[in-house]
């Protein structure tokens, strides 16, 4: 799983204190106190960089873009095309400029890929191979295609340290067509051997959808190393605005899919007969795209590679390791970090059970100390089953995020437990 | 900005602690209805015993926040007893209570929506006893479908013993 540990290198380093200075929202005070915001794996905040770029973008060039021949629609046209080759060439994309698809979100991304290579490659009987970590947004779709025609679902289990059991692979993916998979858990932090996997799928015929949804934000993300056909992930969590998403495909799978929705954009001609699609990656965005949006994730990504996803990586270990430490140290067997207990092999989302304490209540108290953490199933239910739980709290980092955080964390923690013995 | 003691008030820790009228009654005779709270995943089960008009029994099953918990709790103890009308005059008032806020709320499932809303001034909350203690709730308003989610899973428990399938 070499590819997706993004392990430390010794040059990069980042100031988490520095760089939470260029973020607006983290000088909020809740309850009279500073701000701990530890919910980035649900919705990252944004820098001024981002929000600068898409109110300059808003101020000075705004048009609709491939329709205007006048200067500000050429303008908007070529700063929304520039925003899509950047962030292509952010995940390594051998071509960017018709590789990267806008969507509303990485959802929207997903559910492309189940309708349009799901609806012409798919059916009856056909296998379609999932891990028992997904997100809920690539285990409904092919719900729904199921449903609609019939596909076989196939789950790849977990263990009790939250890693895909691998050992019958090659059965479990024998005769599928598909394999979805997330790059990292959104739940358990858990890193998946995806270059592995890939290779596996691919030598079973099956192409490999990933979820990189928490993955792209926090470690160095190469799609050709990864060996993936596609590749989904959202701007609101690496530092980018709501309302856009992106789709990676690999250029010859994109190019034979048909369109996704109708409408204009998405056509190279219309008649009264029919319609002839567009090129791609334009075929699957049908209406006006989000432009002040796609420029905002383009300045996301210019923010993140700035200070480097190496140093990035490198810091999310360093604190998600001490924060382990920190809590087992402090709770000892009056808490369960599920995932991972190696920080290495994890991202920096942790999820927890402290005792009885309901992760309601103890997001409740938390927030009384200003510390923003999530409560609930996180969209997972069925890993929430095989959890046994009905919900987790979890806490998780981003580039922000610092020792002083996690000591916050603690004594927040340290109080919600006092209430409820 | 209300602070915890609103929310968290003894009697409802004591509730959450040492929950009245848990487990379940044997289907049949029992009706036995599910609640789901799909905002965090928390599940209750209500199983009721109605004879001749009055809720002979009831039976709380489940798991939930402090809040779903306790709020639960106090339900079994107060509609224990009580005829079907009186137990339906009371999910009425408990919903009135909590509904100024929930209006505002995004609808989901485990909101049976049979309760017609109550004006907030007609509410009577002397009568609701102890739940009144739930009132500070309404500040949390994310934390109302916690304490609505029991009265929502009795009032179609009621239903379905009303009506038999």
């Amino acid at each position: 799983m070499a590819e997706l540990t993004g392990t430390r290198s010794p040059t990069a380093t980042l100031d988490a204190a520095t760089l939470a200075k260029d973020f607006p929202l983290l000088t909020r005070e809740i309850h009279g106190r500073p701000i701990t915001y530890l919910d980035s794996a649900a919705s990252s905040q944004r820098p001024t960089a981002v929000l600068d770029a898409m109110r300059n973008y808003d101020e000075t060039t705004h048009a609709n873009v491939h329709r205007g021949v006048y200067t500000i629609a050429e303008e908007a046209t070529r700063r929304f095309e520039a925003a899509r080759t950047n962030v292509g060439r952010f995940i390594g994309a051998p071509d960017p400029g018709r590789e990267v698809v806008f969507t509303k979100n990485a959802t929207e991304a997903l559910n492309l890929v189940a309708h349009t290579w799901g609806r012409t490659h798919l059916g009856r009987g056909d296998v379609v191979v999932l891990t028992e970590m997904e997100h809920h947004a690539n285990i409904v779709p092919w719900h729904m295609l199921a449903a609609e025609r019939g596909i076989e679902l196939r789950w790849i289990p977990i263990d009790d340290d939250g890693q895909l059991v691998l050992d019958d692979l090659d059965a479990v993916l024998d005769g599928a067509k598909l394999l979805g998979v997330t790059c990292m858990s959104n739940v358990l932090g858990t890193l998946n051997p995806i270059t592995e996997l890939a290779a596996a799928a691919h030598a079973a015929g099956a192409v490999v959808l990933a979820d990189a949804c928490q993955s792209v934000p926090h470690l160095p993300t190469d799609v050709a190393s990864l060996g993936v056909d596609f590749l989904a992930f959202s701007a609101h969590k690496m530092l980018g605005p709501t309302g856009i998403g992106v789709l990676w495909g690999r250029e010859e799978l994109l190019a034979e899919l048909p369109p996704f929705l109708g409408g204009g954009e998405m056509i190279l001609d219309v008649r009264k007969d029919g319609f002839t699609p567009n090129d791609i990656p334009w075929r699957f965005e049908a209406g006006t795209p989000p432009i002040t949006e796609a420029i905002g994730l383009g300045a996301a990504v210019d923010y993140l590679r700035a200070v480097g996803m190496d140093a990035v990586r490198a810091h999310e270990i360093s604190l998600t390791a001490y924060a382990l430490d920190a809590l087992n140290e402090r709770f000892g067997d009056g808490i369960r970090i599920f995932g991972p207990s190696d920080a290495e092999a994890r991202g920096g989302v942790l999820s927890f059970a402290l005792g009885e304490v309901h992760p309601h209540d103890i997001s409740q108290i938390l927030d009384q100390y200003g510390v923003c953490v999530r409560a609930g199933h996180h969209c997972a239910k069925p890993l929430m089953r095989r959890l046994g739980v009905n919900s987790t709290a979890r806490a998780s980092f981003a580039l922000y995020n610092d020792e002083r955080d996690v000591d916050t964390l603690v004594e927040a923690l340290d109080e919600a437990k006092k209430f409820f013995a | 900005m209300p602070g915890l003691e609103d929310l968290y008030r003894e009697i409802i820790l004591d509730h959450y602690r040492s929950p009245r009228n848990r487990g379940e009654l044997e289907t049949p005779p029992a009706v036995r209805v599910e609640g789901f709270n799909p905002l965090c995943g928390d599940e209750i089960v209500v199983t009721i015993d109605v004879q001749d008009g009055v809720l002979a029994d009831i039976k709380i099953a489940g798991t939930g926040c402090s809040i779903s918990q306790s709020s639960a709790s106090m339900m079994s103890a107060a509609v224990k007893g009580k005829s079907v009308a009186e137990a339906r005059d009371l999910i009425a008032t408990f919903k009135g209570m909590m509904s100024i806020h929930e209006a505002t709320l995004p609808s989901g499932a485990g909101d049976a929506g049979t309760i017609e809303e109550t004006e907030p001034e007609a509410i009577d909350i002397d009568a609701l006893g102890e739940l009144a203690a739930l009132q500070g709730v309404v500040k949390f308003p994310v934390r109302i479908k916690c304490a609505t989610l029991s009265w929502n899973t009795l009032a179609q428990g009621l239903d379905e013993a009303a009506s038999p399938v």
